[in-house]
């Protein structure tokens, strides 16, 4: 049967010389090259259970009045969009389910991302023939990060509303021109126009996805046409010579199991732990707000950077030039991303290196590279915690406006003293390499003669 | 009955016991040889029955309305059988099928002869014409205007030029406050110790520009700056209860018991904790805010109703590049 | 005859009992007063508002100067403060400046009582609230507990921070010692007075709150209805974890 129709396939299209190559692609095989899957899969769950969604959603901020079954908000106004996701999650069968394995996915999808990302870095895979790669997988992460961001947001519940009105705020810090764009793209002064919401939601449903659906085509064609780097593993692996599990049939089963393996997750998450219980926080209004509010926590670092800056607009005259939110809001993940972007180059200028990498570099290879990319870590991680700050003093007695005196302080120093330790620790790792291979030497020696 | 045996047997034997298509004989093996594992074989089977089992159950959980924790079964099942899938297809990679490690040369690093027969076509393409430069910046400008024009529509997506509406409120001298339920607010019902949120009489409570904050404090606490003198009645003071940080709302008022060992009566807002000090015209206090509060005036009418007595010391909202360039008009 | 007599003697001498027992308990309350509370609340309940030194260091955010012995006058504070603040543990207080927090009692159930009895005796103030929960509306308590409270103890009273005090989480709270708190406005919170929150709103709130303290988790293990800091944790330490270690299942190490 598998004969007619490959024959069948091959007559039709030509494509058996290409099915061939595919069957018998190397993998290499090491774990962590499996990280980027585990994106890919929990992207593809993300699609699937979305689609579902679309079919329930109402993108609408219409006020309507509830009198779903939902008790404590019976009689209470909301818009459209929130009753909407009140229902999926109260009355459509299944739809909580569904609904909460997208936001699982969601998490889990960044999650994927930035562990890949930290792969990519710290092996230097980004390094020629892979920019282009590098960049495309860049630019997923902060498209997934403004997905994701646009997605909670458009259930128009208390807590995403709070959200959603700081990144407005944000946008308008921008100097110069923040407010001419956040009007436009809000149709308007917050709350924004009619078609505010179904702006957001064609973005967040067909042309974010699209777009990431492009770009993660592109990024994945072109890790098979220069192939995967690989690690020295002592089977023969040269910067000419791959070595890896072929698709067929090695890798199938595996990447099959990854891929249910991460559906899995995702749905026993999705019925097991509750996420985002949007029937709880009620619905938005601009003159609401409720303590302890969080972002999700890919976007908690930028929390952090809001409530770390001390109060000040720099003003000249009467022009505002830097409103206080752009500081932590937009200045620093322009930073962060900025790093990433020009890391390759910068780092084929310090090291005076073009050439064509297929090995991947263990992180005690590359200190320097380790130590930077060890420092940003850091500091996006502290800055992270500092916007928990309130949560620590509520829970341990430690005082917020203490720590947030301390935090501005470590969030500079301590990435250095960090990127410092990474440094060292990584010489210290290449340093004893020789003297353990001595060692074995000397104790087979011993062996030899006992 | 009999009959039946037979048909169900061999039905069976069709199914499970129809041979390998075998190779033709001199062929050499493209994979490498695996042996069997015929204890692998029945693990894969169990971990295929249970998923089966599982989704079984979720179809199950589904129909039965009766059953309970619907979201929590209906999850463990989908869950559970992707996940006895998922070790089904693990245990098939690792035992049933070869692991092989194979070498070959990665692809070459360029193609230089494809490269110079690529170069040389788009040279020799363009060879007949004389005027290159001159037609190549023809064509950016054509590119470059009809792109422009094509992204043009965009603009209609919001205002881009116009920042007037960032400047207008509802609010207007004579304006009534009223609270949520549209109910008017007098100035006897403001206690001091409370806080009370307060919309103009008519308008859209949802517009950023609408919302107040509203306070009683002894007038002797009021230390109100020089352009705010006078913006209370009577020691009731109402400011925008927008965060002018990122455009939070104000929902916290410290209201100490005991002033010698409590903080001073502050408003606080839940998102960053800019905290601003209602008996000296909105001033902050603590946290990333950069502009006061903006103070709306307030006078009593002779029927007791608190009324604006104009529209706010400043522009509402979060800061912007033109924030403090005018007041707030109506 | 006689068996009705007596019941008609108790009936009549119940509450002159009730009165006896309760001079009796303004006494102990006294003394009780007087080993605890005079050093900062004053003789009598007259308050301690000085004691002769400046503040110092007092910043915006940060607890006023702590000065040993100083606290609000209790005249006309009635039955219902000395309720609320002794029932909760928040009196006594280690240190005047300091928040009050729902502590272990020190003291016992009759002494409380008779501390009460004799706060109240100090001048005419409420009494203890009488809230009926069951009488208010969830939505109405839901939508008001949103507007007036949810600000600084979060929308489903799991707690929060104001600058300068750490406004608590309410799943210890009792019915009548919420209706207490919001008349009362303990610490930095604002005082809701009847005109504004009438009794029969605060039973809607009441009744809220109580739900609040096992609200619908219908989505599963309910991570302390805090938000999106424990769904972070479980993504990365348990999810994470987890596909991680798929991963190492399905590929190889580096070795040596």
């Amino acid at each position: 049967m598998i004969r007619k129709a490959v024959r069948f396939v091959d007559e039709r299209t030509g494509t058996a010389p290409f099915l061939h190559k595919a069957l018998r692609y190397l993998f290499p095989d090491h774990w962590s090259f499996l990280l980027g899957e585990v994106a890919l899969y929990a992207f593809i769950v993300l699609v699937a259970t979305g689609v579902y969604l679309t079919f329930f959603f109402a993108d609408s901020t219409h006020q309507v009045v509830y009198h779903g079954p939902y008790a404590p908000l019976y009689g209470q106004h909301m818009s459209e969009a929130y009753r909407s996701v009140l229902n999926i999650s109260t009355t459509v069968k299944a739809g909580l389910l569904i609904r909460q394995t997208h936001h699982w996915a969601a998490n889990v999808f960044l999650a994927a991302i930035i562990l890949h990302l930290f792969r990519i870095f710290f092996t230097g895979a980004y390094r020629k023939p892979r920019e282009i790669t590098y960049y495309l997988g860049v630019t997923m992460l902060m498209l997934a990060l403004l997905e994701a961001y646009m997605g909670y947001s458009l259930v128009d519940d208390l807590m995403s509303g709070m959200g959603l009105v700081i990144g407005y705020s944000v946008g308008m810090a921008i100097p110069f021109v923040g407010a001419n764009v956040m009007e436009w793209l809000f149709a308007g002064p917050f709350p924004g126009g009619e078609s505010l919401w179904p702006r957001l939601y064609v973005a967040h449903v067909l042309l974010f996805p699209i777009l990431i659906g492009i770009l993660l085509t592109a990024h994945l064609a072109l890790v098979a046409l220069k192939h995967h780097t690989q690690f020295r593993q002592g089977r023969g692996e040269t910067e000419h010579t791959v070595v890896g599990v072929p698709t067929w049939p090695g890798q199938t089963p595996r990447s099959l199991g990854l891929l249910t393996a991460v559906a899995g997750v995702l749905f026993l998450l999705g019925g097991l732990v509750q996420i985002n219980p949007i029937w709880l926080w009620g619905p938005y209004h601009t003159y609401s707000s409720t303590n302890g509010a969080q972002p999700d926590w890919y976007l908690g670092w930028l929390i952090g950077g809001l409530r770390l800056m001390p109060g000040f607009d720099v003003v000249i005259g009467k022009y505002t030039l830097v409103p206080n939110a752009f500081w932590g809001g937009a200045l620093f993940p322009l930073v962060v991303f900025g790093f990433l972007y020009f890391w390759p180059w910068l780092e084929r200028r310090l090291t005076d290196d073009a050439s064509f990498h297929n090995l991947a570099d263990r992180p005690r290879d590359a200190p320097g590279r380790t130590a930077i990319g060890v420092a940003m870590a850091v500091w996006v991680v502290l800055v992270f915690v500092a916007g928990g700050a309130d949560r620590i003093d509520v829970l341990f007695g430690i005082s917020y406006v203490g720590q947030i005196w301390v935090f501005r302080v470590l969030v500079f120093v301590v990435p250095i003293v960090a990127g410092a330790v990474a440094y060292r620790v990584c010489k210290e790792l290449q340093a004893g390499e020789p003297v353990e291979k001595n060692r074995h030497r000397a104790e087979v020696e011993a062996r030899r003669y006992a | 009955m009999a009959r039946a045996k037979d048909w169900l047997l061999s039905g069976l034997v069709l199914l499970l016991g129809r041979g390998r298509p075998q190779p033709r004989p001199g062929t050499p093996r493209v994979v490498a040889r695996q042996p069997p594992h015929p204890r692998a074989e029945l693990a894969v089977l169990a971990l295929l029955g249970l998923s089966s089992a599982c989704a079984a159950a979720f179809v199950v959980v589904y129909a039965v309305d009766r059953i309970p924790a619907q979201t929590q079964l209906l999850g463990l099942a989908l869950g559970l059988s992707l996940v006895f899938l998922a070790a089904a297809l693990v245990v098939t990679g690792k035992r049933l099928v070869p692991t092989e490690q194979l070498a070959e040369p990665y692809p070459p690093p360029g193609h230089p002869q494809e490269q110079q027969l690529v170069i040389q076509s788009l040279d020799e393409g363009v060879d007949g014409i004389t005027r290159r430069r001159l037609l190549r910046l023809g064509l950016l400008g054509a590119g470059g205007t009809l792109a422009l024009a094509a992204i043009t529509p965009a603009l209609s997506f919001g205002p881009l030029l116009r920042t007037a509406p960032l400047y207008r409120t509802p609010w207007r001298r004579g304006r009534r406050l009223v609270d949520e339920s549209d109910r008017p607010l007098r100035a006897d019902e403001i206690e001091e110790g409370s806080f009370y949120a307060a919309f103009p009489e008519g308008a859209d409570k949802e517009e950023q520009g609408s919302p107040l904050v509203v306070v009683r404090l002894p007038p002797r606490q009021l230390a109100l700056p020089g352009d705010l003198a006078g913006f209370d009645a009577d020691g009731i003071v109402a400011y925008s209860s927008i965060c002018t940080h990122a455009g939070c709302a104000i929902t916290m008022y410290r209201s100490p018991k005991f002033a010698p060992v409590e903080p001073r009566p502050a408003l606080v807002c839940p998102c960053h904790y800019s905290t601003f000090d209602p008996a000296a015209g909105g001033r902050v206090l603590f946290g990333p805010a950069g502009r006061p509060l903006p103070m709306l005036p307030l006078r009593v009418d002779g029927k007791g109703f608190l009324r604006a007595g104009g529209n706010f010391s400043g522009a509402v909202g979060p800061a912007w590049w033109g924030v403090r360039l005018r007041g707030a008009h109506s | 005859m006689r068996v009705r007599a007596l019941v008609v003697l108790l009936v009549l001498a119940a509450p002159a009992a009730a009165a006896a027992a309760t001079a009796d308990q303004v006494t102990r309350g006294l003394h009780l007063y007087g080993r605890y509370c005079s050093s900062c609340h004053g003789p009598n309940g007259s308050g301690q508002a000085r004691s002769g030194s400046t503040r110092a260091g007092g910043g915006p955010a940060r607890d006023q100067q702590v000065q040993a012995g100083l606290g609000p006058p209790l005249v006309g504070v009635g039955a219902r403060a000395a309720d609320f603040y002794l029932r909760t543990g928040y009196m006594p207080l280690k240190r005047a400046g300091l928040q009050p927090r729902r502590s272990r009692l020190l003291l016992g159930p009759q002494e409380i009582d008779a501390l009460i009895a004799y706060v109240a005796s100090l001048g005419k103030g409420p009494p203890v609230p009488r809230p009926r929960p069951e009488r208010g509306n969830l939505s109405e308590g839901q939508h008001l507990f949103t507007q007036h409270c949810a600000g600084c103890h979060q929308v489903v009273a799991e707690g929060g921070y104001v600058t300068g005090a750490v406004p608590p989480p309410l799943e210890d709270a009792t019915a009548v010692q919420i209706a207490e708190a919001v008349r009362i406005g303990p610490y930095v919170m604002p005082v809701f007075s009847e005109r504004q929150l009438s009794n029969a709103e605060v039973d809607s709130i009441v009744r809220y709150v109580q739900w609040a303290k096992h609200p619908d988790d219908r989505g599963g293990w309910s991570l302390g209805h805090v938000g999106p800091v424990p769904e972070g944790l479980v993504t990365w330490f348990l999810a994470m974890s987890v596909l991680v270690g798929v991963c190492l299942a399905i590929g190889t190490r580096l070795r040596g």
